[in-house]
């Protein structure tokens, strides 16, 4: 087997956040001192994406899981770790050195009202990124050629390429995003949201597109959501994330099937359904996620966590594997008597 | 419905825009029920008219908007031909709303204590300590421990979800008997979105008072909801009890919608999807609004507008061609 599309290792993504020096000016026992607060946006998240893979990244919000993303599309400069894009390390690179790169890594924005430029023909928006992979004069000559092409793809056609942005509704738009993405015809796309600013019926024409070109052209994608049914839908293999933490991945049958975490189940419970009501919710949580400027030590959800006991606060759980692929940072896994409610 | 005489009866309902490219006809001719004590959900697109519908209900369509006609009865009294004095007697004391996002509808100049004790003076008798006492109530009873010193924090010192129950204790606070609630778990977290949505059905059952739900979501509206009234284009398509519109509706639209949400315990490789996208409602088509996308649509859906008729079990639905129970688009 070849290199996987995508190889994240132990990233770590922190922003140190300003304030005027006389703000973080502390004087305490050791002396005066600047402090420097740092938002601990991904803390150590490792995963990988196959060929034709669709790996899913789920949390709420401020779990870091739209960080991730834009860090592996170098939007941000990781802070520690290993960002392999078919097997080559992008974390340490420049702007230079990252465009023949992201002839092979797209993306695709949540927003389709913000991610396209309104002063633009949708011909020009789709073609930007593939003129900017293609400097010689005879091969920009097939460049509308395969525009319209792309439109067709997507569900446009030929006329749409001399309209603007703002002629298109939301779900047309979003596909002229998708265009623009697969114009450099990209291994990997990372659609950050691609579809809770749609409406649930556009939401399912999306996805179905989105299906259908991965099986066309072979594409992996890494999915960022939050909504656990369009997660359930398109995913292979799922990541649960919690605090810039990766607290769960797992394949997705495995994961939707038998949750380990106490996150994980929480989250599933507490995802409305259009279902007959279920008896009981299984976990039900109060509170709210923590500031991610001052992480809880040991685990990041024994805050809000039902089963939370002394070892949770000393001690950071590690991601151990269960088997069948799943991976879980909890320390119940080693202590599953404590599993009662 | 209900027996008695419902709480709030909405009549023909024409809620119209006179903008410059064009009459937005945004409501046009909606017609619903809301029982005592009951969870009525209004469904539907964006585009569809379902929050124009609850802001007509509480008198503030603003110009170029104009309620054409119609009537909306609040236990007998007209709401329509209300003028502006007694509209502002009913706004918060009789019917109060819960907005989507509650970043924007606390006012971030005053402490929520003020913006609490501001319904109180208007609709209640109370003196300033008995006031008090009723805020920091009723912050307890929607879940904010420390209520007395929070009465002093700013909205901005509250999280998303606190924020929320912040508005919804102003909105229960003068005890209204209708809420209306405009998508008002959009904006949160699915964990945070669990907890409003007990809050609030606690909240209606212990005040026994009555509730419109507004949401774009299928899941949620099917748990909370008594009845569900399905809106396209400004015109009901559909309304019946929540389980049997869920579980076998009449009309293609609501089918459509039904099938494009993804059903983890039946998965399918690709999704049934609605195709095409909303009509100009500025240049809506003669005949019945969805016939564009509408898999049974037939030469008189060009022609005629259908009329909501009685279907199976307690389905009301808008369709030349309804589907029987069980039966796909």
């Amino acid at each position: 087997m070849s290199a996987p599309m995508l190889e994240v290792r132990d990233l770590q993504m922190h922003f140190p956040i300003g304030g005027g020096v006389l703000d973080r000016l502390r004087f305490d026992s050791k002396g005066l001192r600047l402090e420097k607060p740092v938002v601990h946006a991904v803390n150590g998240v490792s995963f990988s994406i196959a060929r034709r893979q669709i790996m899913a990244l789920v949390g709420e919000s401020g779990c870091g899981k739209s960080t991730v993303a834009k860090t592996i599309a170098r939007i941000y400069q990781p802070t520690q770790g290993a960002v392999l894009i078919d097997g080559e390390d992008v974390a340490g690179y420049g702007f230079a050195q990252m465009l023949p790169v992201r002839a092979k890594m797209q993306m695709i924005f949540q927003d389709p009202y913000a991610s396209l430029n309104p002063r633009q023909r949708v011909r020009d928006i789709v073609a930007e990124p593939l003129l900017e992979q293609t400097k010689d004069a005879a091969d920009r000559r097939d460049v509308p050629a395969r525009i319209e092409a792309l439109l067709a793809k997507v569900g446009l056609n030929a006329e749409h390429a001399g309209r603007y942005p703002h002629q298109f509704s939301g779900g047309q738009r979003q596909r002229i995003g998708i265009a623009r993405a697969l114009s450099v015809t990209p291994g990997l796309i990372i659609a950050d949201e691609p579809v809770s600013a749609l409406d649930v019926s556009i939401q399912a024409q999306i996805l179905n597109l989105m299906m259908d070109l991965r099986d066309e052209f072979g594409l992996s994608y890494l999915f960022i959501s939050h909504d656990l049914s369009v997660v359930h839908h398109i995913a292979d293999w799922v990541g649960v994330m919690y605090l810039g933490f990766m607290v769960e991945n797992a394949p997705r049958d495995v994961l939707f099937t038998q949750p380990r975490h106490p996150y994980t189940r929480a989250l599933l419970s507490a995802a409305p359904s259009i279902k007959a009501k279920r008896d009981t919710q299984e976990i039900s949580l109060s509170g709210e996620v923590p500031s991610a400027l001052t992480l809880p030590t040991g685990c990041c959800f024994r805050t809000r966590c039902p089963f939370a006991w002394g070892r949770c606060a000393s001690e950071r759980p590690k991601l151990q594997d269960v088997g069948e692929g799943q991976t879980v940072a909890c320390h119940l896994v080693d202590e599953p008597q404590r599993d009662t409610l | 419905m209900s027996g008695d005489t419902p709480l709030l009866a909405v009549r023909d309902l024409r809620t119209h825009f006179h903008t410059f490219s064009g009459v937005v006809r945004a409501v046009n001719g909606v017609s619903f029920d809301v029982g005592k004590g009951e969870v009525m959900g209004l469904v539907g697109e964006s585009g569809g008219g379902k929050s124009v519908v609850g802001f007509s209900i509480l008198g503030l369509i603003d110009s170029p908007g104009k309620i054409e006609g119609g009537q909306i009865m609040l236990d007998g009294e007209d709401l329509v031909s209300a003028g502006e004095a007694r509209m502002r007697q009913i706004r918060g004391r009789e019917i109060s709303m819960v907005f989507q996002d509650p970043m924007t509808s606390l006012n971030p100049l005053h402490t929520v204590g003020r913006q609490m004790d501001e319904v109180l003076r208007l609709h209640s008798d109370l003196d300033a300590s008995a006031r008090q006492k009723a805020c920091v109530a009723m912050l307890e009873s929607v879940g904010i421990s420390r209520a007395a010193e929070r009465l002093g924090a700013y909205p901005h010192q509250f999280s998303g979800g606190m924020r929320q129950r912040v508005v919804i204790a102003i909105a229960m606070l003068a005890q209204p008997r209708l809420i209306i609630a405009d998508e008002p778990t959009t904006a949160l977290d699915v964990t945070i979105q669990s907890q409003i949505l007990k809050l609030m059905r606690a909240q209606i059952a212990d005040k026994g008072a009555s509730m419109i739900l507004i949401t774009h979501d299928l899941a949620v509206v099917s748990e909370m909801a008594d009845h569900i009234t399905v809106l396209y284009c400004g015109n009901v398509v559909e309304r019946g009890k929540t389980r049997d519109l869920i579980e076998m509706p009449a009309h293609p639209y609501t089918r459509g919608l039904i099938d494009s949400i993804p059903d983890p315990s039946n998965r399918q490789d690709r999704l049934r999807q609605i195709p095409g996208s909303v009509p100009d409602i500025r240049n809506l088509p003669k005949g019945c609004n969805f016939r564009d996308r509408c898999p049974r649509a037939q030469a008189v859906c060009r022609e005629v507008e259908p009329e909501l008729m009685a279907q199976h079990a307690t389905l009301w639905a808008a369709c030349h061609f309804p589907l029987k129970p069980g039966e796909l688009a």
